[in-house]
């Protein structure tokens, strides 16, 4: 899986964090790449990516990794 | 939206003022408290709902020189206090628990949404509800969700810079980052609308008993008095962290039940969001507030537990009543209330 970093405003630093237990939190992405290649708009300020592989909504977290 | 109707002695001293012209020669209110639960009263529940609302939207019939009445504020006052007592005397025990004990105080608070004693809605509606029970629940929910986020918002000026830049984060995706239409509150009318329901704000605080109005008052004391920030904040961190699963769940019931997608939106939307939400929430907010000032803990975990508890009163409520084939607040009675 790969983030892009741009959009609108061209080119910024994307930032990382990784949630203990949890999903991975992206700030400043323009769109998510999955497994299969296919692009995820970025559409709200920040967004969970899916670490756990069982989100019924991925890439983005569903928060089915509280369940397991 | 109009003033709603009292449901006794306070309700009906507070808003005959409240029907008049502001009149600064006034002079003080007087209000005698019944004893019992506050959270199940219906007379202080009505009556501290309408007090807060000046500072909402307000009352088409309400002249908003009230807002900052003395007199309306000493007996704002005057409620609150019980009220304040009887929530921290309900979750007591979780308070106790939670508070001081070894480990990140984010993954406490994760533990604590996850481990709550109490009946699962979420469930009920997802595999048995009625479509009746499915527009009840939708109705309830409508006090508080017309004004989703807003409470919250009160606390922004109240912190420094660098938790307050969170709170903004969350709550711009709240406001829908920008974009009218999915701002959560016009989602929820839509879901109304869609429901056969009526969306206007405040159409079923007449509806609703002292626990839905209480719910939604809780919220509102939290976010209208810095003393109490971290417990807002600890609310929204309790908040985020038991939505994801229900709303799931909530969407599920909602198209079982044979109702539009539009209805079920709001819940898709928040299963996403609110998975974003609650790691800000926890991680990004409380935790990092505590961390700032260690002293707010205990209102942190207040503010959580607050939440939690209500949720738990409110969704009992409604299934001890579905489960003798009632109604807490009868869909139908309303006359915008399509039958199903």
């Amino acid at each position: 899986m790969t983030a892009v970093a741009g959009g609108r405003r061209g080119h910024r630093d994307v930032e990382v964090t990784l949630c203990p237990g949890g999903p991975m939190l992206l700030r400043g992405a323009a769109h998510v790449v999955d497994e299969d290649g296919e692009q995820h708009a970025v559409v709200r300020p920040v967004v969970a990516v899916c670490r756990c592989d069982k989100s019924a909504r991925a890439p983005w977290c569903d928060g089915t990794h509280k369940l397991l | 939206m109009k003033l709603p109707r009292a449901r006794g002695p306070v309700s009906t001293a507070v808003f005959e003022r409240m029907l008049q012209a502001r009149d600064v020669l006034a002079g003080p209110l007087r209000v005698e408290l019944a004893s019992g639960d506050p959270i199940e009263d219906d007379d202080l529940q009505v009556t501290l709902w309408a007090l807060y609302e000046l500072h909402y939207r307000s009352f088409e019939d309400v002249d908003e020189g009230w807002e900052w009445a003395p007199e309306l504020l000493a007996v704002r006052e005057q409620l609150e206090a019980p009220f304040e007592r009887a929530l921290r005397e309900e979750v007591r025990p979780q308070v106790a628990a939670v508070v001081g004990a070894p480990g990140d105080l984010a993954d406490r608070l994760f533990a604590l949404t996850d481990s709550f004693e109490g009946p699962s809605l979420a469930e009920h509606i997802q595999r048995h509800a009625t479509r009746e029970q499915v527009q009840e629940f939708l109705l309830h929910r409508s006090v508080y969700q017309l004004k989703e986020a807003d409470p919250h918002t009160w606390v922004i000026p109240r912190l420094e810079p660098d938790i307050k830049a969170r709170l903004v984060e969350l709550q711009f995706d709240e406001y829908g980052g920008g974009r009218p239409a999915r701002v959560h509150q016009a989602l929820y009318a839509r879901a109304l609308i869609e429901a056969g329901l009526d969306a206007s704000y405040g159409a079923y605080v007449d509806d609703v008993p002292a626990i839905t109005l209480a719910l939604s008052n809780a919220t509102s004391l939290f976010g209208l008095h810095r003393r109490l920030r971290a417990a807002a904040l600890g609310h929204l961190g309790a908040v985020e962290a038991t939505s994801s699963i229900p709303c799931r769940r909530f969407a599920a019931g909602i198209r079982r039940t044979g109702f539009s997608d539009p209805v079920a939106v709001f819940f898709d939307e928040h299963v996403e969001a609110d998975a974003v939400h609650e790691q800000l929430a926890v991680r990004g907010i409380c935790a990092e507030l505590v961390k700032a000032s260690p002293d707010l803990e205990a209102d942190v975990v207040f503010g959580a537990s607050v939440c939690l508890a209500m949720d738990a009163r409110f969704a009992g409520r409604l299934l001890d009543a579905w489960g003798n084939q009632e109604h807490v607040a009868a869909p139908g009675r309303h006359e915008s209330v399509v039958s199903a």
